[in-house]
């Protein structure tokens, strides 16, 4: 193998690219492939296979490449298993051969190579079955370490990815003569159109072969219409882009390469994950070469006919003395083609009678075998009874041609046989809006590409709603296809069909025997097809084998299920942009800047970010500053952002009608300017959520959620609204972002109050009204969530952050300060006040002890089921306190409770704990928890066991209140 | 007696420098959202002078009326006529929205790789809501290159970083 | 998947949110007991066509999808008042 001296389409020699392979410094030139520069450098081994540690050499050009799978250093670490055949190459790449140790010259594995009469089918299954005892402990390690093709990165990959929608009217994907004719018809009719090219050029076999085109060479009119195309306005040519998958809906996933070609990408994406959704859709594919299973052929050197072709052409890679083995008309049309052009081509073997016309020589037979320790030096075929040898560099396969479907059967439609080009084809419809054609669909000459691409693309238009006149096709070549098929050469060595995971012929023959005989069953049981490469090359060609051991047919063995993706995905492109900070939207209330200054560490509720405590010099730990905020609370006043808690304006003559159906409680009743407190169930009996409602005005609501639950309550409302009472006047917006809202509670809330406001409005517990705050418009509410009297103060959210900043300094006057999510738990678990811990989706009503808040009198959602008798009673877990025996023994949340003489299994359950806090107040441990009939055994201990912090306590059952059970401090 | 000082959310902030297009943040406007009670939209339409169906901008002497969701439309600017609650809930959503303008030749190529709608069919001027990875948005196309993206407060950081 | 919001055409499944069978369009009678079992548990889970609801979250539109379960056609999307 070498570099010829001219031609190379995809060259510019002028520019030379120094490169790394295996610590070998080579040089390339720009427009090369890793491949096709190692192949130019005289690179056959360039890596070895899975299971038996083969050499193997580069075997076609494109992305089905089974064999020359490599590490290539990007961002700082090896990246396994790419494609060197789709790795472009750049200035300083920096690739190495992987699956060999210490080299790929000299790899120790390769003892496998000797031992595989004990490695076929099922090795694994077999051997590592006893004893058990052994499975997790020696053999899974063992297994693990052997496997897998390649080794991630072991570091955070930080590289940039981008992911990208894309909307058109047609998608074609691929830019051979058929995709590239469709695009044509379709762009100069109007339509959007996105064409998507695998390669970093266009053309697809156009670049590879020397079709003749309108008279000329095929590439100068792809060219020519390249450039048409890319004049037009309605067109996005993307190459680089791998289109992976069909989805539902004209939706097709895509991978573009965007700056995997180059040197220093620096924040440039790596790639690009694109969505891209298409009215129509062509699908021009072309169609993938098959090897011939014949023995030894997996020996670097050994290629498909038409990557040869390809390298030749395109790369200017001489691939020395060619013998060629094929068994179809394209094969020897190829060989003579190249032939022509200058490659040494030395013999022409096909199992078919051949005419000796040709400026080599043919013999009818079969190759049965090839020699050359890292890579071929000889054929040996079999021809009329003898066996010859070939002295050969290169041996090229070509055993007839697979459509590449896959993307039309990804939507579980399966292809159908068609005998005469020996291979399966898509059906009409497959995928809705998708039409395959050209080769992609079984028609492999020139003209029945151009003229099948034309076509649908006139079909496209006309589902479109947009019309055009046919056009004229250029003048090519219509010559038919005849093959003979040639599944496998009877002869004794081994015949891979599966490069990559090393599965042979006796495999799947194997695998026959032993009862595998459907083809998903063989599939798994041999590993065919499993590979990076997802069996392209080699699936058609062990099916075949499997039915040839089954005695069936190859329709009737039918093939295995396509799945996206079409070509491997990097997660980094999948997940781009979902990491980090960017993992999930984050939401920041008005005053996060000031909370953050306060040295406050921030904590997730929901999409929020809310402080967790405010530290102060001296503090032992966070439980200091909680325990002084909590107490803050209880003896002066704490101050606290509840912007968070979702706040929903209701309006309407039928707003109070609304309320009375989604509350289980009437709100009717409610007078302006008071507040009560709701509880809203599923229609399933359970509770959803609670929160308050204040009647603003007469026909004027807001209603609060819990954080987490905003968006929930808001669809559920809508709900509600839309499937159930339609015609009523009520309307529902979300107001949470329009005001910042903050607490201001503990004894000393109305002085501080009153220093704010100047002349505090005489509200009752449960009370609100409208107030001037600074000058602002404001809304004020008597609501306590602490216990003690409080209030919660509303302005526009952009007053939001001076109001915090003034509340503060005001509380701190007062000797309190801000008080943050740890203190405001320990708070509402003192006073017994519940939240999501407890309302996890399964309580009702009458769990939680709020029975009385189902009105009797009116229908609610959620009414009838609250009623079923499973639903209340003594087998439900009901919501109860606890309290340590020892007061300063930590119990945790999430722990379980047993009786103190049972062991701690499930059979012995009797509830667990929602929520737990050290209660300074108190000076004692307190929790809630769900107990089953809990509110009968109030006095009763239980034994709490944290079986994952290895935590056990005494606990007493109580009241859930554990302070002022009586509620005057928060009421008088 | 203290003043209440206003702060914007997105003063602070860095924009990020795209290319094609240039973003900035446009300036605080009194958003008003009406959501007519059924039956009303005939009243509503006579009483304002029109409001937007699904996806449209209606201007109507120098209030923008802007669908928004629905049964929803927001009013940009001025005030509105008096009288109008007999028909609609109105609401002040002034503070819950930030938005920005993206202008240039490139906004439209920008924001159709971000939004998973097809921004081909939004013919100026008109409206759509829709998701900005997660994010829910307003995206007002005033003209074949100029858009007016709104998002909640609360996710300003969060849009940006996405843009 | 892409489904059909009678506000906005067209859009993501990104943009949606299921909730269930479009049986919960139709709630029974407060007192009819066998009624609210199979209103609130029993579905007939079809093989072919069927309803279902999904709120499109930026509009606040619920939607009533009629869709076929076999092919992954969506059919249609009308609004609650249209579907019940």
């Amino acid at each position: 193998m070498k570099r010829r001296d001219t031609g190379g389409s995809a060259l510019n020699r002028a520019r030379k690219l120094g490169f790394s392979f295996d610590g070998r410094a080579l040089t390339g030139v720009e427009g090369d492939t890793l491949a096709s520069s190692l192949l130019a450098n005289g690179v056959r081994l360039c890596g070895r296979s899975f299971k038996y540690h083969r050499p193997r050499g580069v075997m076609t050009a494109g992305s089905e490449e089974p064999n020359a799978l490599m590490e290539v250093l990007r961002d700082g670490a090896w990246h396994p298993n790419i494609r060197a055949t789709m790795q472009e190459l750049h200035q300083g790449l920096n690739a190495r051969a992987q699956n060999c140790w210490p080299s790929v010259q000299c790899d120790v594995m390769a003892v496998n190579d000797l031992l595989s009469p004990f490695l076929g089918a099922g090795f694994y299954y077999k051997t590592f079955m006893w004893p058990r005892a052994f499975w997790e402990g020696l053999y899974e390690p063992l297994i693990r370490r052997a496997a897998g093709l390649g080794r991630l990165p072991q570091s955070h990959q930080g590289a940039p990815h981008e992911k990208a929608f894309a909307f058109c009217d047609l998608l074609v994907i691929g830019s051979g003569p058929a995709g590239l004719m469709a695009a044509l018809v379709a762009a100069k009719a109007g339509a959007d159109v996105i064409l998507c090219e695998e390669d970093r050029q266009m053309g697809g076999r156009i670049l590879s072969d020397m079709a003749q085109i309108d008279g000329g060479a095929g590439a100068d009119w792809a060219a020519g219409v390249l450039a048409e195309l890319e004049s037009l306005p309605n067109v996005r040519l993307m190459p680089r882009t791998s289109v992976f998958g069909a989805y539902d809906g004209g939706v097709y996933g895509a991978l573009e390469r965007v700056s995997l070609h180059m040197t220093a990408p620096g924040r440039t994406p790596r790639e690009c994950y694109w969505r891209i959704t298409a009215k129509r859709t062509i699908l021009a594919t072309g169609a993938l070469e098959r090897p011939i299973a014949h023995p030894d052929n997996d020996r670097p050197g050994t290629m498909l006919l038409g990557a040869i072709a390809s390298y030749w052409h395109r790369f200017a890679v001489d691939p020395g003395r060619v013998v060629v083995f094929g068994n179809n008309d394209h094969a020897l049309a190829k060989a003579r083609a190249l032939a022509a052009d200058g490659m040494d081509i030395r013999a022409y073997i096909d199992p078919r009678e051949v005419s000796a016309d040709t400026p080599f020589k043919t013999y009818q037979g079969e190759v049965i075998g090839t020699r050359g320790r890292h890579g071929l030096h000889s054929v040996t075929l079999r021809h009329q009874g003898r066996e010859i040898r070939l002295d050969a560099d290169t041996l090229a396969l070509s055993g007839g041609w697979n459509p590449s479907l896959h993307l039309a059967c990804h939507m579980n439609g399966r292809p159908v046989w068609d005998e005469g080009i020996a291979a399966f084809v898509p059906r009409d419809a497959m995928v809705p809006g998708l039409q395959v054609v050209g080769a992609a669909a079984g028609i492999f000459s020139t003209h029945g590409a151009l003229d099948s691409g034309a076509r649908a693309a006139m079909q496209a238009l006309d589902a479109l709603g947009m019309h055009a006149t046919p056009p004229d096709l250029p003048q090519s070549e219509d010559t038919p296809y005849a093959i003979t098929p040639l599944w496998q050469v009877q002869a004794r060595g081994r015949a891979w069909l599966d490069f990559a995971n090393d599965v042979t012929t006796k495999d799947v023959a194997q695998a026959a025997r032993e009862g595998f005989v459907s083809v998903e069953h063989m599939k798994r049981y041999t590993t065919q097809g499993m590979a990076p490469d997802q069996g392209k090359s080699s699936n058609m060609g062990a099916l075949a084998v499997l039915a040839d051991a089954t005695g069936g047919s190859i329709p009737g063995t039918g093939t295995t299920t396509f799945r996206p993706p079409f070509v491997p995905v990097s997660i980094a492109a999948l997940g781009a942009g979902g990491y980090g900070p960017s993992f999930a939207p984050q939401r920041f209330t008005t005053s996060d800047a000031q909370t953050r200054k306060m040295g406050a560490p921030m904590i997730e509720a929901g999409l929020w970010y809310r402080p967790s405590h405010f530290p102060r010099a001296g503090d032992r730990d966070w439980r200091c500053a909680c325990n002084r905020e909590t107490l803050h609370v209880r003896h002066a006043v704490g101050v606290c952002d509840v912007s968070t808690l979702g706040k929903i304006d209701v309006q309407g003559p039928d707003a109070a009608r609304f309320l009375d159906f989604v509350y289980t409680n009437t709100m009717s009743s409610l007078k302006p300017g008071r507040v009560r407190y709701g509880l809203m169930l599923r229609e399933d009996g359970h509770v959803m959520d609670d929160g308050t409602c204040a009647r603003l005005s007469g026909q004027h609501f807001l209603i609060t959620t819990t954080t987490a639950a905003a968006g929930e309550v808001m669809r559920h409302l809508d709900f509600v609204q839309q499937a159930y009472c339609a015609d009523w006047a009520v309307r529902l917006i979300s107001v949470t972002e329009a005001w910042a809202q903050c607490t201001i509670a503990g004894p000393l809330a109305d002085e501080l109050l009153g220093h704010l406001l100047g002349d505090l409005p005489d509200l009752p517990f449960m009370g609100c009204a409208p107030v001037t705050v600074g000058g602002v418009d404001a809304r004020l509410f008597r609501i306590s969530f602490s216990g003690e009297r409080g209030y919660e103060l509303a302005v526009p959210a952009r007053y939001g952050a001076d109001l915090y900043r003034h509340l503060v300094a005001l509380a701190e006057g007062l000797g309190g300060g801000a008080y943050g999510m740890e203190a405001l738990n320990v708070l509402r678990i003192e006073k017994g006040f519940v939240t999501h811990a407890e309302i996890d989706g399964r309580v009702t009503a009458f769990d939680l002890g709020l029975q009385g808040m189902l009105s009797q009198k009116k229908d609610f959602i959620g009414r009838a089921a609250s009623q079923r008798p499973r639903l209340t009673g003594p087998t439900r877990l009901q919501l109860v306190g606890l309290r340590a025996v020892d007061p300063q023994s930590e119990i945790t949340a999430g722990a379980h409770l047993y009786p103190g003489d049972k062991p701690a299994k499930a059979a012995y359950g009797q509830g667990h704990v929602t929520s737990v806090c050290y209660s300074p107040t108190l000076d004692s441990w307190l929790g809630l928890a769900l107990v089953e009939n809990g509110r009968a055994r109030h006095g009763e201990t239980l034994r709490l066991d944290d079986g994952l912090r290895g935590i056990r306590a005494d606990v007493e059952i109580c009241n859930p209140v554990f302070f002022d059970p009586e509620g005057g401090r928060m009421r008088d | 007696m203290i003043k209440l000082k206003e702060t914007s959310a997105v003063a602070q902030l860095r924009l990020p420098t795209l290319t094609g297009c240039t973003l900035r943040a446009l300036p605080p406007v009194r958003i008003t959202s009406i959501a007519p009670y059924p039956g009303q939209m005939d009243a509503l339409r006579a009483h304002l002078g029109g409001f937007p169906a699904p996806g449209e901008v209606v201007t109507l002497q120098g209030t923008d009326l802007v669908w928004a969701g629905r049964d929803l439309a927001f009013a940009f600017g001025a005030d509105l006529p008096d009288g109008l609650d007999a028909f609609c809930a109105l609401c002040d959503q002034s503070d819950g929205w930030c938005g920005f303008a993206l202008e240039g030749a490139g906004a439209g190529a920008l924001l159709a790789r971000r939004l998973p709608f097809d921004l081909r069919e939004m013919t100026a001027p008109a409206s759509a809501r829709s998701v900005l990875d997660h994010l829910p948005v307003l995206v007002v196309r005033r003209s074949s290159d100029r858009f007016e993206i709104w998002v909640w407060r609360s996710m300003v950081q969060s849009a940006l970083a996405r843009l | 998947m892409r489904l059909p919001c009678p506000c906005c055409g067209w859009r993501d499944l990104r943009e949606f949110t299921y909730k269930g069978a479009a049986d919960a369009l139709h709630r029974p009678a407060p007192d009819d007991a066998s009624g609210w079992d199979d209103h609130l548990h029993n579905r007939t889970n079809p093989a072919g066509e069927t309803r279902d609801l999904w709120y499109h979250d930026p509009c606040g539109t619920w939607v009533c999808v009629t869709r076929d379960t076999v092919t992954h056609a969506v059919i249609s999307g009308v609004p609650l008042e249209g579907a019940r």
